[in-house]
Protein backbone atom coordinates (compact mmCIF):
# COMPACT_ATOMS: atom_id res chain seq x y z
CA UNK A 1 0.00 0.00 0.00
CA UNK A 2 2.81 2.89 -0.81
CA UNK A 3 1.73 6.15 -0.98
CA UNK A 4 0.64 9.53 0.38
CA UNK A 5 -2.74 10.19 1.59
CA UNK A 6 -3.82 13.92 3.95
CA UNK A 7 -4.31 11.60 6.87
CA UNK A 8 -3.88 8.07 8.22
CA UNK A 9 -6.05 6.43 10.77
CA UNK A 10 -4.88 3.39 13.27
CA UNK A 11 -6.74 1.44 14.29
CA UNK A 12 -10.86 0.92 13.07
CA UNK A 13 -12.49 1.13 16.47
CA UNK A 14 -15.30 3.62 17.14
CA UNK A 15 -12.97 6.29 17.60
CA UNK A 16 -10.76 5.83 14.75
CA UNK A 17 -13.08 4.67 11.93
CA UNK A 18 -15.65 8.12 12.74
CA UNK A 19 -12.24 10.21 12.49
CA UNK A 20 -11.29 8.93 9.17
CA UNK A 21 -15.10 9.38 8.26
CA UNK A 22 -15.73 12.81 9.06
CA UNK A 23 -12.15 13.99 8.00
CA UNK A 24 -13.02 12.32 4.11
CA UNK A 25 -16.29 14.50 4.15
CA UNK A 26 -14.20 16.96 4.56
CA UNK A 27 -12.39 16.17 1.65
CA UNK A 28 -9.30 14.40 2.66
CA UNK A 29 -7.65 11.43 1.24
CA UNK A 30 -7.52 9.22 4.33
CA UNK A 31 -6.33 5.60 4.83
CA UNK A 32 -7.42 3.49 7.81
CA UNK A 33 -5.51 0.68 9.15
CA UNK A 34 -6.27 -1.87 11.82
CA UNK A 35 -4.79 -5.31 12.09
CA UNK A 36 -8.45 -6.65 12.43
CA UNK A 37 -9.86 -8.65 9.61
CA UNK A 38 -12.68 -5.67 9.84
CA UNK A 39 -13.32 -2.12 11.10
CA UNK A 40 -15.79 -2.21 14.75
CA UNK A 41 -12.82 -2.47 16.82
CA UNK A 42 -13.12 -5.05 20.02
CA UNK A 43 -16.27 -3.58 21.44
CA UNK A 44 -17.94 -3.82 17.58
CA UNK A 45 -16.06 -6.27 16.29
CA UNK A 46 -17.26 -8.19 13.32
CA UNK A 47 -17.87 -12.33 13.82
CA UNK A 48 -15.54 -14.20 11.72
CA UNK A 49 -16.50 -14.27 8.22
CA UNK A 50 -19.49 -16.49 7.21
CA UNK A 51 -20.22 -16.51 10.80
CA UNK A 52 -23.75 -16.40 11.15
CA UNK A 53 -24.80 -14.69 14.80
CA UNK A 54 -27.44 -12.63 16.49
CA UNK A 55 -27.42 -9.41 14.00
CA UNK A 56 -30.24 -7.79 16.48
CA UNK A 57 -27.52 -7.68 19.32
CA UNK A 58 -26.68 -3.87 19.80
CA UNK A 59 -22.95 -4.56 19.78
CA UNK A 60 -23.59 -6.06 16.10
CA UNK A 61 -26.23 -3.40 15.23
CA UNK A 62 -23.57 -0.43 16.33
CA UNK A 63 -20.68 -2.34 14.33
CA UNK A 64 -22.85 -3.62 11.27
CA UNK A 65 -23.91 0.27 10.55
CA UNK A 66 -20.43 1.48 11.21
CA UNK A 67 -18.69 -1.07 9.07
CA UNK A 68 -21.87 -0.15 6.26
CA UNK A 69 -20.79 3.41 6.29
CA UNK A 70 -17.24 2.67 6.07
CA UNK A 71 -18.08 0.69 2.86
CA UNK A 72 -20.10 3.53 1.39
CA UNK A 73 -17.18 5.61 1.96
CA UNK A 74 -14.64 7.02 -0.07
CA UNK A 75 -11.90 5.73 3.24
CA UNK A 76 -9.45 3.48 1.87
CA UNK A 77 -10.16 0.58 4.22
CA UNK A 78 -6.65 -1.52 4.82
CA UNK A 79 -7.57 -3.86 7.46
CA UNK A 80 -5.91 -7.16 8.24
CA UNK A 81 -2.72 -5.32 8.67
CA UNK A 82 -0.40 -5.07 11.61
CA UNK A 83 1.65 -1.42 12.40
CA UNK A 84 5.15 -2.19 13.53
CA UNK A 85 6.44 1.12 12.54
CA UNK A 86 5.45 4.98 12.59
CA UNK A 87 8.27 7.62 11.79
CA UNK A 88 8.37 11.10 11.89
CA UNK A 89 6.75 12.55 8.57
CA UNK A 90 4.60 10.62 9.00
CA UNK A 91 5.43 7.06 7.54
CA UNK A 92 3.57 3.85 8.96
CA UNK A 93 4.91 1.02 8.03
CA UNK A 94 2.62 -2.41 8.68
CA UNK A 95 2.95 -5.96 7.79
CA UNK A 96 -0.14 -7.43 5.51
CA UNK A 97 -1.10 -10.49 3.74
CA UNK A 98 1.58 -9.29 0.83
CA UNK A 99 4.33 -8.42 3.04
CA UNK A 100 5.14 -4.68 4.02
CA UNK A 101 3.07 -1.93 2.97
CA UNK A 102 4.43 2.36 3.57
CA UNK A 103 2.04 5.11 3.67
CA UNK A 104 2.81 8.59 4.28
CA UNK A 105 0.85 11.75 5.22
CA UNK A 106 1.22 14.90 7.10
CA UNK A 107 -1.39 14.01 9.90
CA UNK A 108 -1.70 11.06 12.17
CA UNK A 109 -4.88 9.80 14.49
CA UNK A 110 -3.69 6.70 16.80
CA UNK A 111 -7.17 5.16 17.51
CA UNK A 112 -5.27 2.06 18.87
CA UNK A 113 -8.22 1.47 22.04
CA UNK A 114 -7.17 -0.57 24.77
CA UNK A 115 -5.95 -4.16 26.78
CA UNK A 116 -7.21 -5.63 29.27
CA UNK A 117 -5.50 -5.40 33.34
CA UNK A 118 -5.81 -8.44 35.13
CA UNK A 119 -4.13 -7.94 38.51
CA UNK A 120 -2.13 -11.72 39.18
CA UNK A 121 -3.04 -14.22 41.09
CA UNK A 122 -1.23 -17.51 41.79
CA UNK A 123 -2.31 -19.35 38.52
CA UNK A 124 -3.61 -16.83 36.18
CA UNK A 125 -1.20 -18.20 33.90
CA UNK A 126 -2.62 -21.55 33.63
CA UNK A 127 -4.38 -23.08 30.33
CA UNK A 128 -8.38 -22.21 30.92
CA UNK A 129 -7.77 -18.74 32.80
CA UNK A 130 -8.77 -16.15 30.10
CA UNK A 131 -8.94 -12.54 30.13
CA UNK A 132 -13.27 -11.30 30.30
CA UNK A 133 -12.58 -9.23 26.98
CA UNK A 134 -11.26 -12.61 25.69
CA UNK A 135 -14.65 -14.15 27.05
CA UNK A 136 -16.40 -11.48 24.82
CA UNK A 137 -14.28 -12.41 21.67
CA UNK A 138 -15.10 -15.89 21.45
CA UNK A 139 -19.21 -15.00 22.83
CA UNK A 140 -19.78 -12.23 20.41
CA UNK A 141 -17.22 -13.13 17.53
CA UNK A 142 -16.70 -16.70 17.68
CA UNK A 143 -19.73 -18.16 19.04
CA UNK A 144 -18.18 -20.00 21.41
CA UNK A 145 -18.30 -20.10 25.15
CA UNK A 146 -14.89 -20.34 27.43
CA UNK A 147 -15.69 -23.37 29.45
CA UNK A 148 -17.86 -26.12 30.43
CA UNK A 149 -18.17 -24.63 34.47
CA UNK A 150 -17.22 -20.83 34.38
CA UNK A 151 -16.22 -18.25 37.04
CA UNK A 152 -16.26 -14.89 35.71
CA UNK A 153 -14.37 -12.51 37.88
CA UNK A 154 -12.93 -9.29 38.50
CA UNK A 155 -14.84 -5.55 38.50
CA UNK A 156 -16.60 -3.21 36.37
CA UNK A 157 -19.39 -3.63 34.29
CA UNK A 158 -18.04 -6.42 32.07
CA UNK A 159 -18.84 -8.98 34.60
CA UNK A 160 -22.30 -9.09 33.84
CA UNK A 161 -22.01 -8.36 30.50
CA UNK A 162 -19.73 -11.68 30.22
CA UNK A 163 -21.71 -13.84 32.49
CA UNK A 164 -24.86 -12.96 31.06
CA UNK A 165 -23.89 -13.31 27.39
CA UNK A 166 -22.47 -17.06 28.83
CA UNK A 167 -25.97 -18.04 30.09
CA UNK A 168 -27.85 -16.80 27.12
CA UNK A 169 -25.46 -19.12 24.43
CA UNK A 170 -26.47 -22.23 26.87
CA UNK A 171 -23.25 -21.83 28.94
CA UNK A 172 -22.91 -22.35 32.71
CA UNK A 173 -21.90 -19.98 35.36
CA UNK A 174 -20.97 -21.45 38.45
CA UNK A 175 -20.31 -17.88 40.01
CA UNK A 176 -19.91 -14.48 39.41
CA UNK A 177 -17.07 -12.69 41.37
CA UNK A 178 -17.02 -9.30 42.09
CA UNK A 179 -14.09 -6.78 43.92
CA UNK A 180 -17.15 -4.51 44.58
CA UNK A 181 -20.02 -4.81 46.76
CA UNK A 182 -23.51 -4.05 46.58
CA UNK A 183 -22.51 -0.26 47.79
CA UNK A 184 -20.02 0.33 44.92
CA UNK A 185 -22.53 -0.34 42.39
CA UNK A 186 -25.35 2.23 44.57
CA UNK A 187 -22.47 4.61 44.31
CA UNK A 188 -22.03 3.92 40.72
CA UNK A 189 -25.97 3.92 39.88
CA UNK A 190 -27.72 7.63 40.07
CA UNK A 191 -24.56 8.35 37.30
CA UNK A 192 -25.12 5.53 35.46
CA UNK A 193 -28.65 6.19 35.41
CA UNK A 194 -27.89 9.35 33.18
CA UNK A 195 -27.54 6.78 30.30
CA UNK A 196 -31.03 5.11 30.44
CA UNK A 197 -30.65 2.51 27.71
CA UNK A 198 -27.08 0.91 28.78
CA UNK A 199 -28.58 1.26 32.68
CA UNK A 200 -31.78 -0.79 31.20
CA UNK A 201 -29.52 -3.65 29.60
CA UNK A 202 -26.99 -4.07 32.87
CA UNK A 203 -30.48 -4.51 34.47
CA UNK A 204 -31.36 -6.90 32.14
CA UNK A 205 -28.12 -9.00 32.30
CA UNK A 206 -28.89 -9.01 36.32
CA UNK A 207 -32.30 -10.08 35.75
CA UNK A 208 -30.78 -13.08 33.25
CA UNK A 209 -28.68 -13.79 35.68
CA UNK A 210 -30.81 -13.81 38.59
CA UNK A 211 -33.62 -15.87 37.20
CA UNK A 212 -30.40 -18.46 36.43
CA UNK A 213 -29.41 -18.54 40.11
CA UNK A 214 -26.24 -17.59 39.47
CA UNK A 215 -24.56 -16.69 42.61
CA UNK A 216 -22.81 -13.65 42.73
CA UNK A 217 -19.90 -13.45 45.32
CA UNK A 218 -19.85 -9.61 46.07
CA UNK A 219 -16.49 -8.31 47.84
CA UNK A 220 -14.73 -11.20 46.72
CA UNK A 221 -11.13 -11.93 44.79
CA UNK A 222 -9.68 -14.88 43.31
CA UNK A 223 -7.06 -16.57 46.25
CA UNK A 224 -5.49 -19.20 42.82
CA UNK A 225 -6.49 -20.82 40.00
CA UNK A 226 -5.48 -24.46 40.18
CA UNK A 227 -5.02 -27.41 38.01
CA UNK A 228 -2.59 -29.76 36.53
CA UNK A 229 -2.27 -28.66 32.90
CA UNK A 230 -5.15 -26.52 32.85
CA UNK A 231 -7.70 -24.92 34.83
CA UNK A 232 -10.08 -27.31 37.32
CA UNK A 233 -10.61 -25.49 40.83
CA UNK A 234 -10.39 -21.64 41.29
CA UNK A 235 -10.40 -20.64 45.38
CA UNK A 236 -11.75 -17.22 45.99
CA UNK A 237 -11.21 -14.90 48.95
CA UNK A 238 -13.26 -12.19 50.65
CA UNK A 239 -11.45 -8.55 50.36
CA UNK A 240 -11.90 -5.58 51.84
CA UNK A 241 -13.09 -2.45 50.03
CA UNK A 242 -9.68 -1.77 48.85
CA UNK A 243 -9.19 -4.64 46.66
CA UNK A 244 -6.87 -6.41 48.97
CA UNK A 245 -7.42 -10.25 50.61
CA UNK A 246 -9.06 -9.76 54.51
CA UNK A 247 -9.15 -13.58 55.22
CA UNK A 248 -8.46 -16.95 54.85
CA UNK A 249 -10.08 -18.64 51.48
CA UNK A 250 -13.56 -19.59 52.09
CA UNK A 251 -14.72 -21.52 49.13
CA UNK A 252 -13.37 -23.70 46.46
CA UNK A 253 -15.31 -24.27 42.81
CA UNK A 254 -14.72 -26.79 40.13
CA UNK A 255 -14.13 -24.43 37.13
CA UNK A 256 -12.71 -25.70 33.28
CA UNK A 257 -12.41 -21.74 32.78
CA UNK A 258 -11.91 -18.79 34.59
CA UNK A 259 -12.95 -15.14 33.03
CA UNK A 260 -11.44 -12.75 34.80
CA UNK A 261 -10.39 -8.66 34.27
CA UNK A 262 -9.69 -6.05 36.44
CA UNK A 263 -10.42 -2.74 33.90
CA UNK A 264 -8.73 -1.57 30.87
CA UNK A 265 -5.37 -0.47 29.99
CA UNK A 266 -4.86 2.62 27.63
CA UNK A 267 -2.79 1.21 24.55
CA UNK A 268 -0.84 4.33 24.35
CA UNK A 269 2.32 2.97 22.20
CA UNK A 270 2.30 5.65 19.28
CA UNK A 271 2.18 8.66 21.65
CA UNK A 272 4.62 7.66 23.65
CA UNK A 273 6.91 6.05 20.51
CA UNK A 274 6.82 10.18 19.49
CA UNK A 275 7.68 11.00 22.95
CA UNK A 276 4.55 13.22 23.48
CA UNK A 277 3.50 14.27 26.85
CA UNK A 278 1.64 12.18 28.87
CA UNK A 279 -0.21 12.31 32.19
CA UNK A 280 -0.98 9.63 35.04
CA UNK A 281 -4.63 9.37 35.07
CA UNK A 282 -6.01 6.29 37.01
CA UNK A 283 -9.75 6.76 36.11
CA UNK A 284 -8.69 7.04 32.52
CA UNK A 285 -6.49 3.76 32.86
CA UNK A 286 -2.87 4.96 33.49
CA UNK A 287 -0.74 6.61 31.64
CA UNK A 288 -2.21 9.02 28.68
CA UNK A 289 -1.31 11.52 26.23
CA UNK A 290 -1.80 15.18 26.92
CA UNK A 291 -4.80 16.52 24.61
CA UNK A 292 -6.29 19.67 23.97
CA UNK A 293 -9.82 19.48 23.49
CA UNK A 294 -10.28 18.00 20.04
CA UNK A 295 -7.65 15.25 20.15
CA UNK A 296 -4.47 16.87 19.26
CA UNK A 297 -1.06 15.89 21.26
CA UNK A 298 2.00 17.47 21.98
CA UNK A 299 3.63 16.47 19.20
CA UNK A 300 2.20 18.72 15.82
CA UNK A 301 0.45 16.67 13.92
CA UNK A 302 -0.13 13.71 15.79
CA UNK A 303 -3.48 13.20 17.70
CA UNK A 304 -4.95 10.46 19.75
CA UNK A 305 -8.56 9.51 20.72
CA UNK A 306 -10.72 6.87 21.83
CA UNK A 307 -10.02 4.36 24.82
CA UNK A 308 -6.47 4.36 23.87
CA UNK A 309 -5.73 7.97 24.96
CA UNK A 310 -7.63 7.65 28.00
CA UNK A 311 -10.71 5.03 28.66
CA UNK A 312 -13.91 6.74 28.55
CA UNK A 313 -15.97 3.84 26.68
CA UNK A 314 -17.44 3.34 22.89
CA UNK A 315 -19.71 6.03 22.86
CA UNK A 316 -17.31 9.08 23.97
CA UNK A 317 -14.89 7.20 21.58
CA UNK A 318 -17.18 7.79 18.63
CA UNK A 319 -17.35 11.70 19.43
CA UNK A 320 -14.24 12.08 20.30
CA UNK A 321 -13.38 10.18 16.60
CA UNK A 322 -15.84 12.65 14.80
CA UNK A 323 -13.99 15.60 16.81
CA UNK A 324 -10.49 14.98 15.54
CA UNK A 325 -11.53 14.09 12.17
CA UNK A 326 -13.07 18.15 12.31
CA UNK A 327 -9.64 18.72 13.80
CA UNK A 328 -7.51 17.02 11.03
CA UNK A 329 -9.51 18.73 8.81
CA UNK A 330 -9.13 22.09 9.87
CA UNK A 331 -5.14 21.29 10.50
CA UNK A 332 -5.09 19.89 6.49
CA UNK A 333 -6.70 23.28 5.50
CA UNK A 334 -9.68 22.30 4.96
CA UNK A 335 -11.96 23.23 6.96
CA UNK A 336 -11.88 27.32 7.92
CA UNK A 337 -11.71 28.21 11.63
CA UNK A 338 -15.17 29.27 12.41
CA UNK A 339 -16.70 26.26 10.39
CA UNK A 340 -14.41 24.30 11.93
CA UNK A 341 -15.54 25.84 16.11
CA UNK A 342 -19.45 25.63 14.87
CA UNK A 343 -19.17 21.85 13.77
CA UNK A 344 -16.84 20.83 17.03
CA UNK A 345 -19.62 22.72 19.80
CA UNK A 346 -22.39 20.49 19.23
CA UNK A 347 -20.21 17.19 19.78
CA UNK A 348 -18.22 18.58 22.51
CA UNK A 349 -21.66 19.12 24.63
CA UNK A 350 -22.76 15.79 23.93
CA UNK A 351 -19.18 14.25 25.07
CA UNK A 352 -19.65 16.28 28.04
CA UNK A 353 -22.90 14.76 28.56
CA UNK A 354 -21.92 11.23 28.10
CA UNK A 355 -18.98 12.02 31.07
CA UNK A 356 -20.60 11.11 34.12
CA UNK A 357 -21.23 7.32 33.04
CA UNK A 358 -17.95 7.25 31.07
CA UNK A 359 -16.67 8.19 34.67
CA UNK A 360 -18.52 5.85 37.05
CA UNK A 361 -17.85 2.74 35.00
CA UNK A 362 -13.78 3.60 34.35
CA UNK A 363 -14.06 4.39 38.37
CA UNK A 364 -15.34 0.88 38.83
CA UNK A 365 -12.43 -0.79 36.55
CA UNK A 366 -9.65 1.78 37.86
CA UNK A 367 -6.17 -0.07 39.31
CA UNK A 368 -6.99 -0.98 42.77
CA UNK A 369 -2.96 -0.17 44.35
CA UNK A 370 -4.19 -2.15 47.67
CA UNK A 371 -4.95 -5.54 45.38
CA UNK A 372 -1.62 -4.86 43.64
CA UNK A 373 0.07 -4.55 46.85
CA UNK A 374 -1.00 -7.77 48.69
CA UNK A 375 0.19 -9.82 45.22
CA UNK A 376 2.43 -12.97 46.66
CA UNK A 377 5.93 -13.20 46.49
CA UNK A 378 6.07 -16.22 44.15
CA UNK A 379 3.09 -14.85 41.88
CA UNK A 380 4.15 -14.57 38.29
CA UNK A 381 4.12 -10.76 37.08
CA UNK A 382 5.36 -11.09 33.72
CA UNK A 383 4.07 -13.83 31.77
CA UNK A 384 6.32 -13.81 29.10
CA UNK A 385 9.55 -13.73 30.87
CA UNK A 386 8.07 -15.84 34.34
CA UNK A 387 9.10 -13.03 36.55
CA UNK A 388 7.55 -13.09 39.93
CA UNK A 389 6.93 -9.93 42.51
CA UNK A 390 10.03 -11.34 44.71
CA UNK A 391 12.23 -10.46 41.86
CA UNK A 392 10.65 -6.96 41.32
CA UNK A 393 11.15 -6.29 44.86
CA UNK A 394 14.92 -7.43 44.57
CA UNK A 395 15.02 -5.23 41.61
CA UNK A 396 13.85 -2.32 43.99
CA UNK A 397 16.27 -3.16 46.49
CA UNK A 398 19.41 -3.36 43.81
CA UNK A 399 18.85 0.15 43.01
CA UNK A 400 15.85 -0.01 40.00
CA UNK A 401 13.94 3.18 40.12
CA UNK A 402 11.90 3.70 37.26
CA UNK A 403 10.18 0.79 34.98
CA UNK A 404 12.77 1.13 32.40
CA UNK A 405 15.57 0.09 35.14
CA UNK A 406 13.20 -2.76 36.42
CA UNK A 407 13.35 -4.01 32.61
CA UNK A 408 16.71 -4.27 32.08
CA UNK A 409 17.54 -5.58 35.98
CA UNK A 410 14.31 -8.30 35.69
CA UNK A 411 13.35 -8.57 32.17
CA UNK A 412 9.86 -7.72 33.33
CA UNK A 413 7.95 -6.51 30.01
CA UNK A 414 10.70 -7.91 27.72
CA UNK A 415 9.11 -10.36 26.34
CA UNK A 416 6.51 -10.60 23.19
CA UNK A 417 4.15 -8.87 24.28
CA UNK A 418 6.25 -5.68 25.01
CA UNK A 419 5.55 -5.27 28.66
CA UNK A 420 1.40 -4.63 27.36
CA UNK A 421 0.08 -7.24 30.30
CA UNK A 422 2.42 -6.73 33.11
CA UNK A 423 3.05 -3.09 32.71
CA UNK A 424 0.48 -1.66 34.53
CA UNK A 425 0.64 -4.01 37.43
CA UNK A 426 4.58 -3.94 37.76
CA UNK A 427 4.61 -0.53 37.49
CA UNK A 428 2.71 0.09 40.33
CA UNK A 429 4.39 -2.43 42.80
CA UNK A 430 7.77 -0.34 41.91
CA UNK A 431 6.01 2.99 42.60
CA UNK A 432 4.19 1.69 45.80
CA UNK A 433 8.34 1.55 46.93
CA UNK A 434 9.94 4.54 44.81
CA UNK A 435 6.69 6.75 46.24
CA UNK A 436 4.87 7.51 42.79
CA UNK A 437 3.74 6.48 39.19
CA UNK A 438 5.05 9.56 38.05
CA UNK A 439 8.20 8.72 39.50
CA UNK A 440 8.70 5.41 37.78
CA UNK A 441 6.96 6.61 34.66
CA UNK A 442 6.77 4.03 31.91
CA UNK A 443 8.11 2.01 29.29
CA UNK A 444 9.70 4.07 26.61
CA UNK A 445 7.96 3.59 23.07
CA UNK A 446 10.15 1.71 20.92
CA UNK A 447 9.69 0.26 17.33
CA UNK A 448 8.36 -2.49 16.56
CA UNK A 449 4.98 -1.76 17.99
CA UNK A 450 3.85 -5.21 17.76
CA UNK A 451 6.18 -8.13 17.03
CA UNK A 452 6.71 -8.82 13.64
CA UNK A 453 8.54 -11.93 11.80
CA UNK A 454 12.12 -11.14 10.43
CA UNK A 455 11.57 -13.14 7.15
CA UNK A 456 7.92 -10.92 7.00
CA UNK A 457 9.42 -7.58 6.54
CA UNK A 458 12.29 -8.65 4.34
CA UNK A 459 10.57 -10.54 1.84
CA UNK A 460 12.53 -12.70 -0.33
CA UNK A 461 15.43 -11.59 -2.12
CA UNK A 462 18.89 -12.73 -3.86
CA UNK A 463 21.75 -11.99 -2.29
CA UNK A 464 23.64 -10.91 -5.44
CA UNK A 465 21.06 -8.37 -5.67
CA UNK A 466 22.37 -6.55 -2.34
CA UNK A 467 24.55 -3.67 -3.77
CA UNK A 468 28.01 -3.92 -2.06
CA UNK A 469 29.72 -0.71 -2.83
CA UNK A 470 33.29 -1.03 -3.52
CA UNK A 471 35.99 -1.49 -0.60
CA UNK A 472 37.65 1.88 0.23
CA UNK A 473 41.23 2.31 -1.09
CA UNK A 474 43.79 1.36 1.43
CA UNK B 1 -15.32 -32.73 24.26
CA UNK B 2 -17.12 -30.41 22.14
CA UNK B 3 -19.32 -28.85 24.78
CA UNK B 4 -17.67 -25.38 24.71
CA UNK B 5 -19.90 -24.37 21.41
CA UNK B 6 -22.40 -22.09 22.34
CA UNK B 7 -26.06 -23.28 21.89
CA UNK B 8 -27.13 -20.91 19.34
CA UNK B 9 -24.14 -21.14 17.02
CA UNK B 10 -24.65 -22.54 13.61
CA UNK B 11 -20.86 -24.40 13.42
CA UNK B 12 -20.27 -26.51 10.70
CA UNK B 13 -17.31 -28.74 10.59
CA UNK B 14 -15.97 -27.46 7.16
CA UNK B 15 -12.29 -27.94 6.77
CA UNK B 16 -9.88 -30.19 8.42
CA UNK B 17 -6.06 -29.81 10.15
CA UNK B 18 -3.88 -31.07 11.92
CA UNK B 19 -2.56 -30.46 15.12
CA UNK B 20 0.57 -32.72 16.63
CA UNK B 21 -0.56 -35.36 14.42
CA UNK B 22 -4.41 -35.38 15.36
CA UNK B 23 -7.23 -34.24 12.80
CA UNK B 24 -9.46 -31.87 13.95
CA UNK B 25 -12.12 -30.30 12.13
CA UNK B 26 -13.91 -26.20 12.30
CA UNK B 27 -15.14 -24.19 9.96
CA UNK B 28 -13.04 -22.02 7.28
CA UNK B 29 -12.02 -19.04 8.45
CA UNK B 30 -12.32 -20.01 12.39
CA UNK B 31 -9.88 -18.41 14.42
CA UNK B 32 -7.14 -20.87 14.65
CA UNK B 33 -7.15 -19.96 19.33
CA UNK B 34 -11.06 -20.53 18.88
CA UNK B 35 -10.74 -23.91 16.93
CA UNK B 36 -8.66 -25.06 19.17
CA UNK B 37 -10.99 -24.11 22.42
CA UNK B 38 -13.97 -25.82 21.32
CA UNK B 39 -11.54 -29.02 20.66
CA UNK B 40 -10.78 -29.23 24.31
CA UNK B 41 -7.15 -28.24 23.41
CA UNK B 42 -6.61 -25.19 25.87
CA UNK B 43 -2.57 -26.33 26.81
CA UNK B 44 -1.12 -24.61 23.95
CA UNK B 45 2.65 -24.15 24.48
CA UNK B 46 5.17 -24.11 27.64
CA UNK B 47 6.86 -20.50 28.77
CA UNK B 48 10.61 -20.50 27.77
CA UNK B 49 12.06 -19.93 31.14
CA UNK B 50 9.88 -22.08 33.61
CA UNK B 51 8.53 -24.30 31.42
CA UNK B 52 5.10 -23.68 32.49
CA UNK B 53 1.95 -24.45 30.66
CA UNK B 54 0.21 -21.95 28.88
CA UNK B 55 -2.83 -21.45 26.61
CA UNK B 56 -4.58 -18.23 24.80
CA UNK B 57 -5.73 -16.11 27.05
CA UNK B 58 -6.53 -12.39 25.53
CA UNK B 59 -7.89 -13.65 22.28
CA UNK B 60 -7.19 -10.43 20.56
CA UNK B 61 -3.42 -10.72 19.30
CA UNK B 62 -2.57 -8.57 22.57
CA UNK B 63 -0.73 -11.33 24.69
CA UNK B 64 1.57 -13.40 22.22
CA UNK B 65 0.57 -16.56 25.04
CA UNK B 66 -1.25 -18.45 21.84
CA UNK B 67 1.91 -17.83 19.71
CA UNK B 68 2.40 -21.69 18.77
CA UNK B 69 4.04 -23.54 15.08
CA UNK B 70 1.74 -23.12 11.75
CA UNK B 71 2.91 -24.89 9.06
CA UNK B 72 6.16 -24.52 10.56
CA UNK B 73 6.05 -20.99 11.42
CA UNK B 74 5.77 -19.17 14.66
CA UNK B 75 2.16 -17.59 14.29
CA UNK B 76 -0.77 -15.78 16.76
CA UNK B 77 -3.34 -18.49 16.83
CA UNK B 78 -5.97 -15.97 17.72
CA UNK B 79 -5.12 -13.86 14.48
CA UNK B 80 -4.60 -17.24 12.58
CA UNK B 81 -7.89 -18.49 10.68
CA UNK B 82 -8.29 -22.08 9.90
CA UNK B 83 -7.10 -23.83 6.59
CA UNK B 84 -8.01 -26.88 5.10
CA UNK B 85 -4.90 -29.11 5.73
CA UNK B 86 -2.84 -26.54 7.72
CA UNK B 87 -0.45 -28.72 9.91
CA UNK B 88 -0.28 -26.90 13.47
CA UNK B 89 2.55 -27.78 16.39
CA UNK B 90 1.75 -27.20 19.82
CA UNK B 91 5.07 -25.89 20.92
CA UNK B 92 6.00 -21.88 20.65
CA UNK B 93 9.47 -20.50 21.14
CA UNK B 94 12.36 -22.78 22.33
Amino acid sequence: MSGECDLIVIGAGPAGANAALVARQHGLRVVLIDEQPDAGGQVWRAPWPGLARDANAPEARDGDALRARLGASAVDCRFGRRVWSVTSGYRVDALGPDGNEAVCAPLLIAATGAHERVVPFPGWTLPGVIGLAAATVLLKSHLVLPGERVVVAGCGPLLAAVAAGIVKAGGEVVAIVDLAGPAEWLKAFPAMASRPRLLARGMGWALKLASKRVPVHFRYGIAAAEGEGQLERVRLVPVDEHGAPCAEPTLTLTSDALCIGHGLVPGAEITRLFRARHLYQPLRGGWVPELDGFGRTSVPGLLAIGDGAGLKGAAPAEIGGRIAGLAAAHDAGRLARDAFEQAAAPLLKQRENLAAFADASAGMMALRPAQVAAISPETIICRCEDVPRAEIDAAFAAGARDVNQLKHFTRCGMGPCQGRMCGDVAAQLLAAQVGSREAVGYWTGRPPLRPVGFEALIGSFSYDDIPIPKPAPL
Amino acid sequence: MMSRLAAAASRPAEISFEVDGRILSAPQGEPLATALAAAGLLQLRHSPRNGAPRGAFCFMGVCQECAIHVDGVLRQACMTPVADGMVVELRGVP
